[in-house]
């Protein structure tokens, strides 16, 4: 079943095509990993999805109901952070859940918003001011208020922004915690290609404004086929070793450094001819396949 | 609707800047106040000095309810300002911190917030008239006590016996609760088209002075527009004040001299209102919220 039904959206901002002809589809209980570099049009998307902006065309549907004719049927099972976790300076973190638990129609206990609070990590500070919080922490009250109602869609627009590899590493966990144990549907977007990887049962990559590839993301990434650097004193020499073995088929056209895109059976091989051909080899670096995978389509497109 | 009005309060009266006001008018009291209680005599003495040689007046010319038609003559030119300080940001001031697109998320409709953002700062603003009529009134009678007030106009005399005082001050502040709403909505309506609360503060101050300016000019063009300028009706308070008299020439008790020109006004004033609302939230429900 489709929670998210997206057809055929753009949005124009006088002459620039924010979003252009997107269409998507999100379905419940998925992790749906929504990927762009800043400024391709992620955050004008999701704010089309809770009906922030305005589309100049196309259709949105959640939960099988239009945000246009339904919106406050649905926003009532759909939680979200947009970009920043903007907040208000003079609230506690347990003012802020209490704030946004009262403009819910349904009733919130005060144990589900302390619940939410140590769910974020954040149970520790709940009485301290926003304003003392690190971005980090202004990240995680984000996230708890887009939980604090239980709802069935959560919407997460950059949510490891200012957050430490513990905080990233937590928030990965709870978001796979979400859609494994609680049966949500997340729609996750980031520019850190290696936090969808780990997440999204499903990927999108947009590029100004555009679709550029959907899939399952472990279809997409194609595991049989690994991108790796070569780190060496002496390119050229590398260069030439790699031609004169066959492997010049794998080479990306890559200006900061020799990068090839090889099954990973043949990586020992590889290693082996540059050891054997005296090239002072500073060492072989296996890429992020999905964030390396962005790159390589977004600079083609 | 009346949770998002509970939030808006809430928000509202945690924010230090809300008491700014409130310590404002206190001091500006106080300092009036002290100044009549310790030079009171000179200043009515002033006053007086036209009328002195044909009219022989016994009593306590400077009590507290003189004192409170002195602060509010001052006062509630002024206290539009401050107003506009939290109507001005109601909007504005959520886009700028970032916050608006999380209430406007929430499954409310955004004429529903904005009512509720509306009628949030109009409960500041009427507190903040409670306050000004506490002090000014009810503190000045407790200083300065009571006695009939005696009010110099531009060519005569108006005199209201003691005891028929206290209701017209009553109406006065009905009628200053509707100017400085007024005020609110003016505040409300820019502070929708800003993404900052700078602009909006300073576009519902600048627009007062304007108006405030065609209002008092005496210029044949400008008299055409002023019956419909919000400021020209905004110090209609002072009708309260103004008496029926009798063939004798003598005040009739519980009367008003021109009823039709508070009615007139106050329906003025309403009107305003409405349109301003009305254009803020028509305003808001066509925006892209990119804040």
């Amino acid at each position: 079943m489709s929670v998210i039904k997206v057809e055929h959206i753009s949005k124009h901002f006088g002459n620039l095509k924010a979003v252009d002809d997107l269409s998507f589809e999100v379905q419940a209980g998925q992790v749906f990993g929504f990927l762009g570099q800043n400024g391709s049009g992620k955050s004008t998307t999701i704010r089309m999805l809770l009906s922030l902006i305005h589309p100049s065309s196309g259709r949105i549907e959640i939960f099988g109901q239009s945000i246009e004719k339904n919106r406050e049927a649905i926003l009532e099972q759909v939680g979200a952070i947009i970009e920043r976790p903007d907040l208000y300076p003079y609230l506690s973190a347990k003012e802020h859940l209490q704030l946004f638990a009262k403009v819910r129609k349904q009733q919130i206990s005060t144990n589900a918003i302390d619940e939410t609070l140590v769910k974020v990590g954040l149970a520790h500070r709940s009485k301290d001011k926003v304003q003392t919080f690190s971005l980090g922490m202004k990240q995680r009250l984000g996230i708890a208020i887009a939980l604090v109602h239980n709802p069935s869609l959560i919407i997460l627009d950059e949510p490891t922004n200012g957050l430490d590899p513990q905080g990233i590493a937590d928030i990965r966990q709870l978001i796979k915690q979400l859609a494994q144990e609680e049966g949500k549907t997340v729609f996750v977007s980031s520019h850190l290609l290696s936090e969808i990887e780990q997440v999204a049962h499903q990927i999108l990559i947009i590029h100004q404004g555009k679709k550029m590839v959907e899939g399952v993301t472990r279809e997409l990434l194609d595991p049989e086929k690994r991108i790796v650097q070569i780190k060496t004193m002496d390119d050229a020499g590398a260069l030439q070793v790699i031609v004169a073995g066959s492997f010049s088929n794998y080479l990306l056209p890559r200006k900061e450094g020799i990068f090839l895109k090889i099954p990973t059976y043949e990586i020992p091989l590889l290693t082996e001819s540059l050891i054997k051909a005296e090239v002072s080899l500073l060492g072989i670096e296996t890429k992020n396949s999905l964030e390396d995978y962005f790159l390589q389509i977004t600079s083609n497109a | 609707m009346w949770s998002l009005i509970n939030v808006e309060l809430y928000k509202i009266f945690r924010r230090p800047r809300t008491y700014i006001a409130f310590g404002a008018v206190a001091a500006l009291i106080v300092v009036i106040q002290l100044g009549l209680k310790i030079d009171g005599n000179s200043y009515a003495a002033f006053l007086m000095k036209d009328i002195n040689d044909t009219l022989t007046v016994d009593g306590k010319v400077l009590n507290g309810y003189l004192i409170c038609y002195i602060l509010l003559q001052l006062l509630l030119v002024h206290v539009p300002l401050l107003v506009a300080l939290i109507a001005a940001d109601m909007i504005s001031g959520e886009a700028n911190l970032g916050t608006l697109r999380l209430l406007f998320s929430t499954p409310y409709s955004r004429t529903s917030w904005m009512m509720a953002k509306f009628i949030a700062a109009s409960v500041y603003t009427i507190l903040l008239l409670i306050w000004l009529a506490f002090l000014a009134l009810f503190v000045s009678m407790w200083v300065f006590g009571t006695d009939d007030l005696f009010l110099m106009k531009s060519n005569y005399v108006v005199l209201i016996q003691q005891q028929d005082v206290l209701w017209r001050y009553v109406g006065a502040f009905v009628f200053a609760s509707f100017s400085l709403l007024t005020v609110t909505s003016l505040g409300f309506l820019m502070s929708s088209m800003a993404g900052n609360s700078i602009g909006p503060i300073v576009g519902t101050m600048s627009a007062i002075v304007f108006f405030t300016i065609l209002s008092t000019l005496n210029i044949p063009l400008f008299t055409i527009i002023k019956p419909y300028l919000f400021t020209t009706h905004m110090n209609n308070w002072k009708e309260f004040f103004d008496i029926q008299v009798n063939a004798n020439n003598e005040a009739i008790k519980g009367s008003i001299l021109n009823i039709p020109k508070i009615k007139t006004s106050l329906s003025v004033l309403t009107l305003h209102i409405v349109l301003f609302v009305s254009a803020s939230i028509m305003i808001i429900k066509k925006k892209d919220i990119l804040s």
